[in-house]
């Protein structure tokens, strides 16, 4: 049977290596947050094909208007995207006239968002407070249905490790991706980063189970051989799974969804593979070395690969 | 399972109900009088709209009185209705604010100026004074515009010399407010503009009577919101209390303004703190390519399931389509509101049972290589896999009711609606696998008389 634990470092490892690059960006250059964060208001546009306004005549209005920092964004299909702080209806509609006027046609409002300064601040705010009472929550959870094994607790709190490994991952990814290809964390970020947490938990219980399961069969088996023998039998159900639900569905959403969808399946397709990464390669790894206590051993010169 | 063909007759049944629910064109149920129809709801982001999230105006620290929210929300729903804006949703979310709906509506000026104005309604003494129409003014009705610090006894407020007065400081006297006003409706004069003609409740009749008797040939204001909306002067004693009020309007404006008197003002002044308005060919586009993208999708599923897993592979598909009938019927019977995250959240669930199934058909071919014969082996792996199946999805109902609990209480209805299409999906996917995959793969393997295992299992 394959070890799959004695490399357990090098997957933590591996881990550093996409989530680090993610945090300098996002140190360097923040996260690319929408307005649904950080408030403001966004207009999307399209004029009729024969009218194509210079982006710079459209901020012009916008500055005519009193709004200075607009900025002009256009699709490859002959779309305007207009971000700029928050405007009111009425700021909008004297705004879109304005456009009328200036360019001889109504321009069609594709969409309009338009959030006010403090709630963005609060939708973060309430979403990190919903997520950690969540994660509490299942944390109780789980070391209340793995009660009948030892130390309980750590199965609910290495499950809420790797979920949260599955986020930072997310979030990176998300980061480098606004840097270079401008994607923009939006709510319907929000809403796959949900889905990921919801994937994620439940995968971890399922590996977990099986170690529960075994750990009542061989008992006189050491933790890390049990560990490593649940983790291979539950592999090929790990892999279809990860197969259907994400691989194939996103794919097709991530091909035939349009521009918007295709941000979102993305980063749901990158998410939930960690979903089923992380509960092989960092949660049961997780659960290993405490019961070893090998961050004794960390520091005591080369004695970072433990004898499997 | 010893009474496996009573569940497949209840499993049959269920599901024949929930086709005919899906079916398109389905005409509903009528109880007595009460008809429920079946159809299916899409969000705005699938179908064109507008969305605005309304905040009491008062100071961050202030509470707001619970009721008066509520108050708002009916206030609001009247008033959208007054407008001929037709299936409106207003929610109060959490303790200060309301979120609006207007599925289908992105021409939005007149709509939102009528909904967030407060709509209060003064007649004030303006004694001697003509004030112009625009001006805002202090009234001795509570509010707070009136500054304390300036405030003297409304009584003698009245002024009496025009020269010495300053007309936004004073405090005027207010006579009745709009909730003495019935029978309110728009008309024309005879220049064609718009009036708004109103009848007196008999207690503001007997008011305005008595004031409009001692003041003639002096000025009157009528203030909305503390803006004079029009300032005529008394010509004569009015006490059949019945009148008009004129003004700069156009037909949407009056038609706005006989609204919002009709319906009461605010108890509490709203501000607009977000706007979402999705064009209708956006929403379209979206539902087209996300329908395109889940049948896509399914299909390879379908395939997949069937080549590797066989027999009991096409048996679990029978099971996920079940589940998918299911839950879409009860999208169309709660009803559910469809939008992107609500999809999310079907997805998410979608894969929680396709992940029931694959555990039950793993550990089934684990006990089938270990030698047991196949109805043993069934019954093993289903004890076997079912507390993990169970345990993983209380996780997720767990968190969906935390998620659906942060959506409500904050106006998140993104969030919400991923976190009860995630919640109804698990539950129906939990259903499922305990009944219709464990009672089909029970009747499959009677049917084909198995002998070649590795045929039918691929193990």
């Amino acid at each position: 049977m394959f070890n799959l634990l004695s490399k357990r470092y090098l997957y933590f490892a591996i881990s550093l290596i996409i989530i680090l690059p993610g945090l300098i960006v996002i140190a360097i250059w923040g996260l690319p947050l929408s307005i649904d964060f950080t408030g403001g208001s966004m207009l999307e546009l399209k004029f009729t094909e024969a009218v194509a306004p210079a982006p710079s005549d459209i901020i012009l209005l916008y500055q005519g208007a009193g709004v200075v920092d607009a900025q002009v964004t256009t699709t490859s299909s002959g779309e305007y995207i207009i971000r700029s702080s928050f405007i009111d209806e009425d700021k909008r509609i004297e705004l879109v006239n304005a456009m009328a006027d200036k360019f001889g046609v109504e321009p069609t409002v594709l969409s309009y968002d338009s959030v006010g300064p403090t709630i963005g601040q609060e939708v973060t705010n309430r979403a990190g407070l919903a997520i950690a009472v969540a994660a509490i929550a299942v944390i109780l959870f789980i070391t209340f249905s793995f009660r009948g094994i030892a130390h309980s607790l750590r199965y609910g709190v290495c499950a809420i490790l790797a979920m949260l490994h599955d986020v930072l991952i997310v979030i990176s990814v998300s980061a480098i991706g606004g840097h270079f290809f401008s994607w923009q964390i939006d709510s319907l970020f929000l809403t796959a980063l949900l889905t990921v947490i919801g994937f994620s938990v439940q995968d971890k219980i399922v590996v977990f189970d099986r170690i529960r399961e075994n750990s009542a069969i061989y008992r006189r088996l050491p933790f890390e051989v049990l560990v490593n023998h649940s983790i291979v039998q539950t592999l090929q159900r790990s892999i279809n799974t990860q197969l259907m639900t994400s691989e194939f569905m996103l794919l097709a959403m991530a091909l035939f969804g349009g521009v918007t969808l295709r941000e979102f399946s993305l980063i749901l397709l990158i998410g939930l593979l960690m979903g089923t990464y992380s509960s092989l390669f960092i949660a049961a790894p997780s659960l290993v070395i405490w019961e070893n206590q090998e961050w004794k051993n960390w520091f005591k010169g080369k004695g970072k690969t433990v004898q499997a | 399972m010893r009474h496996r063909v009573l569940v497949l007759v209840i499993i049959l049944v269920v599901l024949a109900a929930a086709i005919w629910v899906v079916l398109p064109n389905n005409p509903g149920i009528t109880v007595g009088e009460n008809h429920r129809s079946f159809d299916t709801v899409l969000g705005l982001d699938l179908q064109g709209g507008m969305q605005v999230l309304l905040e009491a105006d008062v100071p961050a620290d202030q509470e707001v009185n619970a009721q008066s929210m509520q108050d708002a929300r009916t206030i609001l729903e009247n008033r959208s209705n007054g407008l001929g804006v037709s299936e409106v949703v207003f929610q109060v979310a959490g303790n200060r604010r309301i979120v609006g709906e207007f599925p289908g509506l992105t021409d939005t000026e007149q709509v939102v100026a009528a909904l967030k104005q407060t709509g209060q309604l003064e007649f004030v003494d303006f004694g001697d004074t003509f004030v112009n129409v625009g001006t805002v003014v202090k009234t001795s009705l509570g509010g707070s515009q009136v500054n304390p610090t300036a405030e003297s006894p409304a009584a003698t407020e009245t002024p009496t010399s025009e020269a010495t007065i300053d007309i936004q400081n004073t405090v005027w006297n207010t006579i009745i407010t709009g909730s003495d006003l019935k029978a309110v409706v728009v008309t024309t004069n005879n220049l064609n503009q718009p009036i708004i003609s109103f009848e007196l409740s008999p207690e503001g009749q007997k008011v305005f009577a008595e004031f409009t008797t001692n003041n003639v040939g002096k000025f009157i204001g009528i203030v909305l919101d503390k803006t004079v909306i029009s300032s005529p002067s008394i010509d004569e004693p009015i006490t059949e209390g019945k009148g008009a009020i004129s003004g700069n309007f156009t037909i949407d404006s009056a038609n706005a303004l006989a609204v919002q008197l009709r319906y009461g003002s605010l108890p509490v002044a709203l501000k607009v703190i977000e706007t979402r308005i999705v064009g209708p060919t956006l929403g379209a586009d979206s539902l087209q390519k996300s329908l395109l993208a889940g049948i896509v999708g399914l299909i390879i599923v379908i395939l997949f399931m069937t080549v590797y897993y066989r027999l009991p592979g096409a048996v679990s598909v029978l099971a996920i389509l079940n589940y998918a009938v299911l839950t879409f019927a009860l999208y169309k019977i709660i009803p559910v509101t469809l939008t992107l995250p609500g999809i999310a959240g079907l997805l998410l669930s979608t894969g929680g049972a396709l992940d029931a199934n694959i555990l039950i058909i793993e550990r089934l071919k684990e006990e089938l290589r270990s030698g047991r014969n196949i109805q043993t082996a069934l019954e093993l792996a289903w004890k076997r896999a079912w507390p993990s199946i169970r345990d993983s999805n209380l996780a997720t109902i767990i968190t969906s009711i935390i998620l659906f609990w942060f959506g409500s209480s904050f106006g998140a209805s993104a969030v919400k609606g991923f976190a009860l299409t995630l919640a109804l999906g698990v539950a129906v996917s939990l259903i499922n696998i305990t009944f219709v995959t464990r009672t089909l793969l029970s009747f499959a393997f009677d049917i084909f008389k198995i002998e070649n295992k590795a045929k039918w299992f691929g193990i």
